[in-house]
């Protein structure tokens, strides 16, 4: 590694760029979320004390908390479990694999149309399920709203976390475990023993990213729900942007920093956890 | 038999995974009464019936697909947004966050650990943390309205930094060390060690970016006004189901270049997400 300062040469457009468009939009927001009154009068937490009393910024919080705390170790011990079983099935390889990142490609836009007919009062499931003499649920009107859209977050993360944890389980030694094999370790225990602790250096990066992508459901959720969705899949960008609409200036800038807050503190525990994670600096 | 059910198992996710694709492409070859009568419980509130949906249309038609090319010129303007938007993203990516991500990884300056945890967590906000002030910047560049509103910010993400710069700190340090000796200046070492080595990384993050803005929803919901300047991830959904066999067709078509570039790509973006994970 050399230190010298060509480095900034290399990273100078960019820098620039993230200054504009993210690192001092970011300062304005801060000051924002500090100032009450248009002209930013007067400093102070009000803006604070509003939300954190405003019935909207609660169950926004609480949907997108709860959608991150059921989603990140689903996908993560579904994607896992499935990853360990092509790892030992290599034949099945190639194919499974990409039948599992084809979601990644299929555009917003054709699942949501599919949506619009399978999950609607007078859709394909009710149909199915009114067939087979069930009562009919109400989809997209209900508490089921919420796990349609952990399935389809599921459905589209899958196979990209699958390659993540094969490529961590490509690390393992093949000889440790025969070895282990040979001296009579269960499934479990090699599970356990060998093939966790091996991946866990990539955990890091895989959580990092599954968060990331886990704000892109709003796109799902606004497409089809529209600006104001059943409660339960309100998230907090939905608030941000009916804030935004209605001019709340000084809701959106104090929810907006309250937001990052939290993330920054996720990502830094993260990181701590993870020190030896792939992204040492 | 554990391996038969497992083998059962995978097989069954993998028909759910794929499912969707397929519904599109049934969808748009159905004929324009089929399609009718099977969407009737949906379409018409005052019949009392649910979606019928068969595996495989009865006749098959590509009624919808011509009546897209001849009555919907709206298509194809949004449709030539969205591949104007992702190309302009991508090359401006490729000239801003590959040099980006060469610094990052490869040398060694003040303030770099701080500024690259800066582009981690500017990757991971939401777009509607810094819509505002962004809005702001926007209008005072007078950009609004345009499709530069969403190229721009775009073009300088932080999210190809920070999968690039992970390949790239996978290129042994002597290698460079040995080039350094030899009198090839910095740029020169960039563009002859740097990019060549880099390459399938690059690709990865050029797909999953492409794959991004071709869905994109977030910024042109705000920042772009005009119905002939949004992309198609906006448009088709909004579209009348009363014309059921124009919309499949339109997402069956929105979905054919994403799922090529995609299968194109596949083998760089299996590469490109590996060495995110692994520590080399």
């Amino acid at each position: 590694m050399r230190n010298n300062r060509s480095g900034y040469l290399f990273i100078l457009l960019s820098l620039a760029g993230v200054s504009v468009f993210l690192m001092l939009p970011y300062l304005d927001i801060l000051l924002k979320s500090f100032s009450t009154g248009n002209e930013g009068v007067s400093i102070g937490l009000d803006n604070f004390k509003q939300i954190l009393q405003n019935e909207a910024f609660r169950i926004a919080t609480k949907n997108t908390v709860r959608f991150i705390a059921v989603c990140i170790p689903l996908l993560l011990i579904l994607s896992l479990a499935i990853s360990i079983y092509i790892y030992e099935n290599p034949k099945l390889g190639s194919m499974v694999k990409t039948s599992f990142l084809i979601p990644m490609a299929i555009p917003v836009t054709s699942v949501v149309l599919m949506w619009r007919f399978l999950f609607d009062d007078n859709g394909i499931l009710n149909g199915i399920l009114c067939s087979l003499g069930f009562n009919t649920v109400s989809w997209m009107n209900g508490s089921a709203a919420f796990w349609i859209l952990v399935g389809s977050y599921i459905w589209k993360n899958l196979g990209y976390n699958i390659i993540l944890w094969l490529a961590a389980l490509a690390t393992i030694d093949p000889q440790v475990q025969s070895a282990a094999k040979l001296d009579g370790a269960s499934g479990f225990q090699r599970l356990f023993r060998i093939t966790l602790p091996s991946v866990k250096n990539g955990t890091f990066i895989v959580v990092v990213l599954a968060i990331l992508n886990s704000f892109k459901v709003f796109r799902e959720a606004y497409l089809v729900a529209g600006d104001y969705p059943h409660d339960s899949i309100y998230l907090t960008q939905h608030l941000f942007n009916n804030w935004f609409r209605e001019l709340e200036l000084n809701k959106l800038a104090a929810g907006a920093v309250l937001d990052s807050v939290i993330l920054i503190i996720l990502i830094l525990v993260l990181q701590k956890c993870w020190k030896k994670g792939g992204t040492k600096l | 038999m554990k391996s038969k059910a497992g083998l059962m198992c995978v097989s069954f996710f993998a028909f759910i995974v794929l499912y969707p694709a397929l519904f599109i492409l049934i969808g748009s070859l159905m004929g324009e009464e089929e399609l009718a009568s099977n969407l009737a419980g949906i379409l018409d509130k005052s019949v009392d019936d649910y979606v019928s949906w068969s595996l495989i249309p009865k006749e098959c038609s590509i009624e919808s697909y011509r009546q897209i090319m001849l009555f919907e010129p709206g298509f194809f303007v949004l449709f030539w947004n969205t591949v104007k938007i992702c190309i302009g993203v991508i090359i401006g990516q490729l000239l801003i966050a590959v040099p980006a991500a060469w610094g990052f990884a490869m040398y060694d300056f003040p303030l770099k650990k701080v500024l690259f945890m800066l582009y981690i967590i500017f990757m991971m906000l939401p777009f509607q943390v810094l819509m505002l002030p962004e809005y702001l910047v926007l209008s005072r560049l007078g950009l609004l309205d345009t499709l530069w509103s969403v190229i721009l910010p775009g073009a300088f993400s932080t999210f190809p930094v920070f999968i690039i710069y992970n390949f790239f700190k996978g290129i042994p340090e002597e290698e460079v060390e040995a080039a350094r000796l030899d009198g090839a200046g910095e740029f020169r070492i960039f563009f002859s060690i740097g990019i060549p080595a880099g390459r399938s990384g690059i690709a990865a993050a050029m797909i999953l970016q492409f794959l991004e803005y071709w869905n994109i929803v977030e910024q042109p919901m705000i920042f772009i006004d005009s119905e002939e300047k949004l992309p198609l991830s906006l448009y088709l959904p909004n579209m009348n189901l009363e014309n059921a066999g124009i919309a499949f067709a339109a997402a069956f078509l929105s979905l054919i270049p994403s799922v090529l570039i995609f299968r194109l790509g596949q083998e760089s973006l299996e590469s490109g997400i590996t060495a995110t994970t692994i520590k080399r």
